[in-house]
């Protein structure tokens, strides 16, 4: 039995340096190959709407006729499936997390 | 006799990961009943099934839970894998294996702080998730995410771990082996904590079995019962023998989960050094009709599901009879007894998982 | 193949004797599961004694479900079976630790039987203001 046995790690930790990230005025390390956010390069989409099938919420919606590609970001769980699909390989996730967002809309590319 | 009070705890409570309702008939500092009631959380997951495809559905199995979130992924692929009869390449076995692995030492040691801040050890719950912290930065490395992998699919896994990754990863974990090291001295040395849990809760070896307990529950009470003894993955081809204690008590169910965590670095270290190259995943082509039990272990325990198909590519019935489910009556049977300050470490002692048990 | 799995087709009436018999052997219980089949239900009782896995199977009406408890030979099975009575509407003689309804809080009763969301109440009209 043995008393106050967390001495030796208190005494280690006092001198050291925090590990907590003095996040917002440092900024966040991104680990690569995390999966953040949704990012489509527009100008090689084909409007396939293949993404737009395989996506689990429904968050893509694509359209033929008028060439738009519209993303709804609350919905976006970033599992990645619509960037395995895609035949142009125009998608892809970046490594940062979404940007705040307070209405429940759409975005369009 | 004293007169009885009947205390409310939960669902709203400082020490409950996940809301519970218990109600504790309390006489005189001592509990003398508990009457448990869940359904906070009950979500009807199993009735998705009839609107997401059988594919589709793996993302909603991951979500069960966030701390046994790839386990339960794992579980469901192994289940339609074995009603449609498909057989996984070696190495994505290998990749399942290590990454269950990795979801073990993430869950014990996140059970370890929240236990050292039930019974009011803050700065020993600060420790043991800075430690958490290096695992996470290890999951998210390999799959992307820190609490939902999302790495399974069936017929094998999404993504693969290349050599020089997994050079890296071995080196974290011997860093991080030192560092566990120094936690668990103090879980199992330092006398304030023995004095909270050595002879609290205590479950005999016949109870156990009997009230149907599963996991380190089980395990500190005596019963060697392991679900990786079925060999799934690639437990066949791996050197793993259950950890098990005697006493019966929550110092023992702590023991054996500090146990486990450095038995999980071994099998991943083992693992490492005999997964083959080779392809990832097969394709998978039709739908499953068929019926099977698929048993894996999670931290907590056994998990059970029975995945029923019937050729639609809609499965007919998903149920999950996760490991807290078959805790809770040993919970109500220790509850008995037990004096009021008692009560927190008895509910994490389980290890409870309430998003589980409520699916 | 992980495991051999097997499932015996029971009569309800014979339910306690065969848990008796898997008590006596040292079996424990591993779960009680529903599934809706139609107009049928298919009650599983699965036990388990060293990774050895035994299920008993029977079929019940969807409406009027009725089965015996076993919660008097395992005591655990009083959450199972207030699960599936709580759900599937099944009812369960001689529960030892009855909730009667209330283990589950759910917003409509037995949940897993119902074909469709109920039709939303019809708000009456407000009367005219003259």
């Amino acid at each position: 039995m043995a008393f106050f046995q967390m001495k030796k790690m208190i005494l280690a930790w006092t001198f050291r340096t925090p590990v907590t990230t003095k996040y917002p005025f440092e900024p966040r390390k991104i680990c690569p190959g995390s999966r953040g956010r949704l990012d489509i390069k527009i100008s090689d989409c084909i409007f396939c709407t293949l993404c737009a099938k395989r996506c689990p919420t429904q968050a893509l919606d694509v359209d033929r006729e008028n060439k738009k590609w519209h993303i709804d970001r609350l919905r976006c769980i970033s599992c990645g499936y619509c960037v395995e699909v895609c035949p142009k390989k125009c998608l892809h996730l970046t490594g940062d997390h979404g940007i705040p967002t307070v209405t429940k809309d759409m975005e369009t590319f | 006799m004293g007169t009885r009070t009947i205390i409310p705890f939960g669902p709203q409570h400082p020490v409950l990961p996940e809301p519970i309702h218990i109600d504790l008939i309390v006489e005189d500092e001592k509990v003398v009943e508990a009457v448990p009631s869940i359904g906070f959380i009950h979500r009807g997951l199993e009735k998705l099934v009839e609107k997401k495809d059988y594919i589709e559905y793996v993302y909603v199995a991951e979500r069960i839970c966030g701390i046994c979130s790839f386990i339960h992924g794992q579980t469901y692929c192994q289940g339609i894998e074995e009603i449609m009869k498909i057989e996984v390449p070696t190495r994505a076995k290998y990749l399942r294996t290590i990454w269950g692995e990795l979801s073990r030492i993430h869950s014990h040691l996140l059970w370890a702080g929240l236990m050292a801040d039930g019974f009011g050890f803050e700065s020993l719950f600060m420790h043991c998730w800075r430690v958490r912290e290096e695992v996470l930065n290890l999951i998210e490395a390999t799959t992307g995410g820190r609490v939902i992998f999302g790495s399974c699919k069936v017929g094998g896994t999404r993504r693969d771990i290349p050599a020089e990754q997994m050079t890296w990863l071995l080196a974290q974990l011997e860093v991080m082996e030192k560092e566990m090291q120094l936690i668990v001295d103090i879980f199992m040395n330092d006398s304030s904590v023995k004095h909270r849990l050595c002879g609290v809760g205590v479950i005999s070896k016949a109870d156990a079995i009997a009230l149907g307990a599963v996991g380190p529950t089980l395990r500190g009470s005596g019963v060697a019962d392991d679900m990786r003894l079925l060999k799934y993955a690639a437990f066949g081809e791996l050197d793993f023998e259950p950890v098990s204690k005697t006493d019966g008590d929550s110092y023992s169910r702590c023991a054996v989960r500090c146990a486990e965590l450095f038995q999980s670095v071994d099998l991943i270290r083992q693992a490492a050094a005999k997964m083959p190259a080779g392809e990832i995943a097969v394709k998978v082509t039709g739908n499953p009709d068929g019926e099977f039990f698929s048993r894996v272990e999670q931290p907590r325990g056994e998990v059970v599901y029975y995945i029923k198909g019937n050729g639609t590519k809609n499965l007919t019935r998903f149920r999950a009879r996760t490991p807290t489910f078959a805790n809770v009556p040993p919970l109500v049977k220790m509850l008995a007894g037990c004096e009021l300050a008692d009560v927190p470490v008895l509910v994490l002692t389980i290890d409870p998982c309430i998003s589980c048990t409520e699916r | 193949m992980i495991e051999e799995q097997t499932i015996i087709a029971v009569m309800p009436e014979t339910l306690v004797a065969e848990a008796r018999k898997m008590k006596e052997q040292g079996y424990r219980l591993v779960q009680i599961c529903v599934t809706r089949l139609g107009e049928e239900l298919q009650l599983d009782y699965s036990f388990d004694l060293g990774r050895k896995f035994i299920n008993f199977r029977f079929l019940q009406p969807k409406n009027g479900a009725r089965v015996p408890s076993i919660s008097g030979l395992y005591w655990c099975a009083f959450t199972y079976e207030n699960e599936i009575s709580d759900l599937f509407g099944v009812q369960v003689d001689g529960n030892a630790l009855d909730f009667k309804g209330n283990f589950y809080k759910t917003a409509m009763k037995h949940p897993f039987i119902q074909d469709a969301a109920p039709a939303p109440v019809p708000v009456p009209a407000k009367p005219e203001v003259k």
